[in-house]
């Protein structure tokens, strides 16, 4: 079948194309299809019956004139051809190369779908990744193996802040030897994907970056196919060659998006918003194959970045994703409109693998409590401040005027800091105490007393 | 025989005649199994619990003759099955880190030799019947395994196996039925999922579950045999509290649920019920626990099929007299699974995409749970919760909803707690529970006849101190009462030093009735004390800046359930530190001391 080329399109629409009277093609078999200029397209079929087989094509339907057209089974899903030769490269959204320089050679390619992982064969993240930004490494830690994006908005520096992550990062006391970093972007601008190459560029690691890029000039249906083929990258990377693979990508609501594109067009019942029900299992999909897998070296950590669309967390993209990932980071246009980077947004941002990666043998013994007590007095001082803008400052009491003034060191000194600065995790946690210092002791209930007294520097 | 028509994700058409609803079909050259969804004449509908990419139109398919069942028998027990009851561990050994389509495995270890005893009732030639126990295999140190007689059988006993190691394929009896046939009886039989197990009949549920967690057995108790739901949005800490009702829970058996959720989720448990002891019986808690797990990114259908697999599993240890809890994480990741393939079906989805049906199939669900006198005539319970996962935290949506109709105990999760680190998020004002005049019973029997008053007593300060705080947000603490104030102050109290209780606080992850309700009525004493004190005069600011409030907001964590003797000594000694300010106040207010002080 693979070398039959069929002329029998019956209908196309938008993206998807119906093939009349082709028996016994395999469901999500790669379809190739040569328009009349002999231009290839590629797709793949969603749907297949011996009368009709549904195709969906990734550079869309446009211009196709079906009497013209000559289709392809292929008989095999999308697969990407790996080998180490991958690193330093750059491919387009589907895999192929996009750096001008020859296609991978090699016999190992692997479907882009991949298999889902025996929840047996896991083993759970426990090591801590230094990001060097304290309102990460202190309040929602990083670890090996995490899944946790940047949920952000149009303005907002979440490139700045995932370029940062991918400069800084590394495991205490280790060596970042054996560490690699898969980018991929759909829907992403020139100007962002040149900014993420430059970053790479500039802190010599441009060697040990794949990249799969489909921006937001090219085919909105490849992006079904970017992050699946970064991911099969990343897990060869990481299962097969013992590396530990930092994955960023950008952004998911791009891709949510094209996802719905081809739900509308093929009919499918539409969940929240339009998006279609399955969004949630489709994304899953996706985020689950970071992880670590017993008796393996490698891992892979995913740091996916998406925008929310009007700042609004209950959007479905943010939501899905956030019921998906192990927690999130999110920016907050507040904190950037005072000038303060990373603008993260701490109160919302979660790290739901932190308590098992921190504390008296990943970092330091307070570091559990000294999280719990910022959140508690942030939070806090959160509601003197709103109270504050009612009834005025004048009115609040002693008390209360200390919390307002944790409140906003904490925003400029612990959240905010300088894009190069790279904090150590002791450095954070010193600063942490300075910071809870400024607020009484005996208000300071998440941490211990013997804590109080070793680093509490205010007097009772 | 027959073949495959169409391919459409999971669902595919098949040309298959005299097959029925509910039945199994293996289709295409890798033997892919799903279940029969939909007939028309000679076409039937099925849907995959596999992955359906590379199958042809063209290719076999074939009815198996019975619908999705489990093996109930000893093995089950510590393991962890797929969402149709394949066995995880042995599926890594044969087939890798992946889960590889078409691989069969059987549910229960076949190799494996147990010790079986027969029940010195069972007499060849008595009556046998549905339910009866056979004899007992002593499955974990824990867990003595009833061998039952499979529900529906009823003849009589020709013969049983004498004490002694079977496999579960061994035969050991025979059972002649009415109708002469002979039966063959093994260590294990199988039952149909979807089908609710028969019982003698429904019994009335008596005793709470006792979970450890102060804001659930305190304020809004379930019982064993009840239903309860833990909705909230991502983040809000339904998993958490789900494996802390798995750890802590006073259950016999314990079955986790992972229904389209995480993978390290799983590891999680798998990894840490191990190393954890059991405060009830001191045997590490995987013990009495399984679990079944199909994540979000395994296939949908079998996702659908998972928590029915669950449930009879459940019922299963109910029916051998055990009191059976059933966590399910999400009930929203069923529904949508649900969903997907009504909508493939191109029904008619009547809100938000869900098909009519939802909130029957939920009820139907949820109605497995109870307490039951079982065909044996012994006592056993399935208790049922729930995690909902509403989209956009929003309460209102259908999932939600309609599982709030059905259930008796409602452990509703805030984002603004969880995003003050205030856990349990559980919103105290939210949530409910119809069990409490049943627990109030066995509260005042088993720890203290003033529960259900200090209940209220801490809930009604927790809802006035609500109202307050509004009255603050709009002009400030200071037009408040002194009485107010100190109300205010003793809800933060409560709400510190007894509601948030951390998962990790390895002295407060647990806390036992007693030590739950010795914290409740200190806080209320202190409260009290308080009180009497404005009363007579004493300004509320220097009662709140009484070093005892912040000392008290420690006691949870610096006393383990273990021993509560240096606790009860501290709680002894609240009216002392409330006695400086007491003689002053008193002295002032109470004219016939006044020349006295
Ligand atoms: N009882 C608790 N004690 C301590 N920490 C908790 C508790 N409950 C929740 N947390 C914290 O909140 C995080 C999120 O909790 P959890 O994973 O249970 O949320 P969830 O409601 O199940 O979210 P999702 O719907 O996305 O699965 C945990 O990783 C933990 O850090
Ligand atoms: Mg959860």
């Amino acid at each position: 079948m693979k070398n039959v080329e069929f002329r029998t399109a019956a209908s196309a629409q938008g993206g998807l194309v119906v093939m009349a009277g082709v028996p016994g093609v395999a469901a999500g078999s790669r379809v190739q299809l040569r328009d009349h200029a002999g231009r290839l397209r590629s797709g793949q079929v969603i749907r297949t019956a011996d009368d009709a087989v549904l195709v969906e094509v990734f550079e869309g339907t446009d211009a196709l004139d079906l009497e013209r057209t000559w289709v392809r089974f292929l008989d095999e899903p999308f697969k990407l051809p790996l080998s180490r030769d991958i690193l330093g490269r750059v491919f387009n959204g589907s895999g192929r190369p996009a750096d001008g320089r020859p296609p991978i050679i090699t016999a190992d390619r692997r479907d882009i779908n991949g298999e889902p992982l025996n929840p047996a064969a896991r083993a759970y993240p426990r090591e801590f990744i230094q990001t060097g930004m304290s309102a990460i490494d202190g309040m929602n830690s990083l670890t090996r193996g995490q899944k946790l994006p940047i949920f952000s908005g149009g303005g907002l520096p979440h490139n700045r802040v995932a370029a940062q992550i991918v400069r800084q990062a590394k495991l205490l006391g280790e060596e970042a030897a054996d560490f690699v970093v898969v980018f991929a972007a759909f829907g992403a601008s020139h100007a962002d994907a040149r900014f993420f190459q430059e970053s790479f560029e500039e802190s010599g690691v441009l060697n040990k970056v794949v990249m799969f890029l489909n921006l937001a000039d090219e085919p909105v249906i490849e992006r079904l196919l970017t992050p699946r083929a970064a991911l099969t990258a990343a897990e060869y990377l990481a299962f097969d060659l013992d590396y530990h693979v930092l994955v960023v990508m950008t952004d998911m609501t791009a891709y949510a998006e094209a996802l719905r594109e081809v739900a509308v067009l093929r009919g499918d019942v539409p969940a929240r918003k339009g998006y279609p029900g399955y969004l949630y299992s489709d994304l899953a999909e996706i985020y689950e194959r970071a992880g670590r897998i017993k008796n393996r070296r490698g891992s892979i950590t995913l740091i996916p970045v998406l925008s929310m669309p009007s700042d609004d967390i209950t959007h479905p993209i943010p939501d899905l994703t956030g019921y998906i990932t192990e927690g999130q980071i999110v920016l907050g246009r507040e904190l950037a409109n005072q000038g303060v980077y990373p603008p993260v947004t701490v109160l919302p941002s979660l790290s739901r693998l932190m308590k098992d990666g921190i504390g008296k043998n990943f970092t330091r013994e307070d570091h559990p409590h000294v999280a719990s007590q910022l959140f508690a007095s942030y939070a806090k001082a959160l509601e003197v401040r709103g109270l504050a803008a009612i009834i005025g400052a004048e009115e609040l009491s002693d008390a209360d005027r200390r919390a307002l003034a944790f409140a906003d060191a904490f925003e400029r000194r612990f959240i905010g800091q300088g894009e190069d600065e790279d904090r150590s995790i002791h450095e954070t946690l010193n600063l942490a105490w300075e910071l809870l210092s400024m607020l009484p002791p005996e208000t300071l209930i998440r941490v211990s007393e013997a804590e109080l007294a070793k680093y509490h520097k205010g007097k009772a | 025989m027959g073949k495959i028509l169409e391919i459409n994700g999971p669902l595919v058409k098949l040309e298959l005649p005299r097959t029925v609803l509910g039945e199994q079909v293996r289709v295409g050259r890798m033997g892919l199994v799903g279940e029969v969804i939909g007939r028309d004449g000679d076409t039937a509908l099925a849907q995959l619990y596999e992955d359906t990419a590379g199958l042809r139109p063209g290719e076999m398919a074939d009815g198996l003759g019975w619908p999705l069942s489990v093996e109930l028998g000893p093995g089950l027990l510590g393991g962890i099955f797929d969402g149709v009851q394949r066995p995880l561990q042995a599926m890594r050994e044969r087939s890798g880190d992946r889960i590889a389509r078409g691989v069969a495995v059987p549910s229960l270890p076949r190799d494996t030799r147990w010790h079986f005893v027969p029940d010195p009732q069972r007499r060849a030639g008595a009556v046998l019947a549905g339910g009866d126990v056979l004899g007992t295999v002593q499955e974990t140190e824990s867990i003595r395994h009833r061998i039952l007689t499979p529900p529906l059988l009823h003849g009589e006993l020709l013969e049983l196996a004498p004490e002694g190691d079977h496999t579960v394929e061994d035969v050991i009896g025979r059972v002649r039925l009415a109708d002469g046939r002979i039966e063959k009886l093994y260590l294990f039989h199988r039952w149909p999922v979807r089908t609710p197990r028969p019982f003698r009949q429904r019994d009335h549920a008596v005793a709470p579950l006792i979970t450890g967690q102060r804001i659930l057995d305190t304020f809004y108790p379930l019982l064993k045999g009840g239903k309860a739901a833990i909705p909230g949005p991502f983040g809000a800490g339904k998993t958490m509290l789900q494996q802390q009702i798995a750890r802590w829970c006073n259950a016999e058996i314990v079955i986790y649920v992972g229904c389209g959720e995480r993978g390290n989720e799983l590891t999680d448990v798998l990894e840490s019920l191990p190393e954890l002891k059991d405060p009830y019986t001191g045997r590490p808690l995987m013990e009495r626990t399984l679990l079944v797990a199909n994540t979000s990114n395994m296939p949908v259908v079998a996702r659908e099929a998972s928590i029915y697999v669950g449930i009879t599993l459940a019922e299963y240890f109910r029916d051998q007299g055990y009191d059976v809890v059933m966590v399910a994480d999400s009930t929203s990741r069923w529904a949508e699974a649900l969903r997907e393939v009504s909508g493939r079906l191109g029904q008619m989805p009547v809100e938000e995409g869900y098909p009519a049906y939802l909130g029957s199939r939920l009820a139907a669900f949820y109605e497995r749970a109870g307490r039951v006198e079982t065909l044996a005539g012994d006592h056993g319970s399935v208790t049922l919760i729930g995690a909902v996962s509403p989209p956009g935290g929003d309460f209102s949506e259908p999932v939600t909803s309609h599982t709030k109709e059905i259930i008796q105990t409602f452990w509703a999760l805030s984002k603004e707690l969880a995003d003050a680190r205030h856990y349990p998020a559980v919103d105290w004002l939210e949530s409910f529970s119809g069990y409490v005049k049943s627990a109030a019973k066995w509260w005042t029997e088993h720890v203290d006849p003033n529960w259900e008053s200090a209940r209220a007593d801490a809930l009604d300060l927790l809802a006035a101190s609500e109202e307050l705080q509004r009255i603050v947000n709009l002009v400030g603490v200071e037009a408040l009462s002194g009485e107010q104030r100190w109300t205010l102050e003793a809800a933060g109290l409560i709400k510190e030093g007894l509601l948030q209780q951390a998962a990790t606080d390895e002295v407060d992850s647990y806390a036992s009735p007693e030590k739950q309700f010795a914290l409740l009525a200190a806080l209320l004493e202190i409260h009290r004390q308080g009180l009497t004190l404005v009363k007579l005069g004493a300004p509320a600011r220097k009662l709140i800046q009484m070093p005892l409030l912040a000392q008290a907001r420690r006691w949870k964590s610096q006393h383990g359930s273990e021993d509560l003797s240096a606790l009860k000594a501290k709680i002894a000694a609240i009216p002392q530190a409330f006695e400086p300010l007491l003689l002053e106040y008193a002295s002032t207010a109470t004219p016939r001391t006044m020349g006295g002080a």
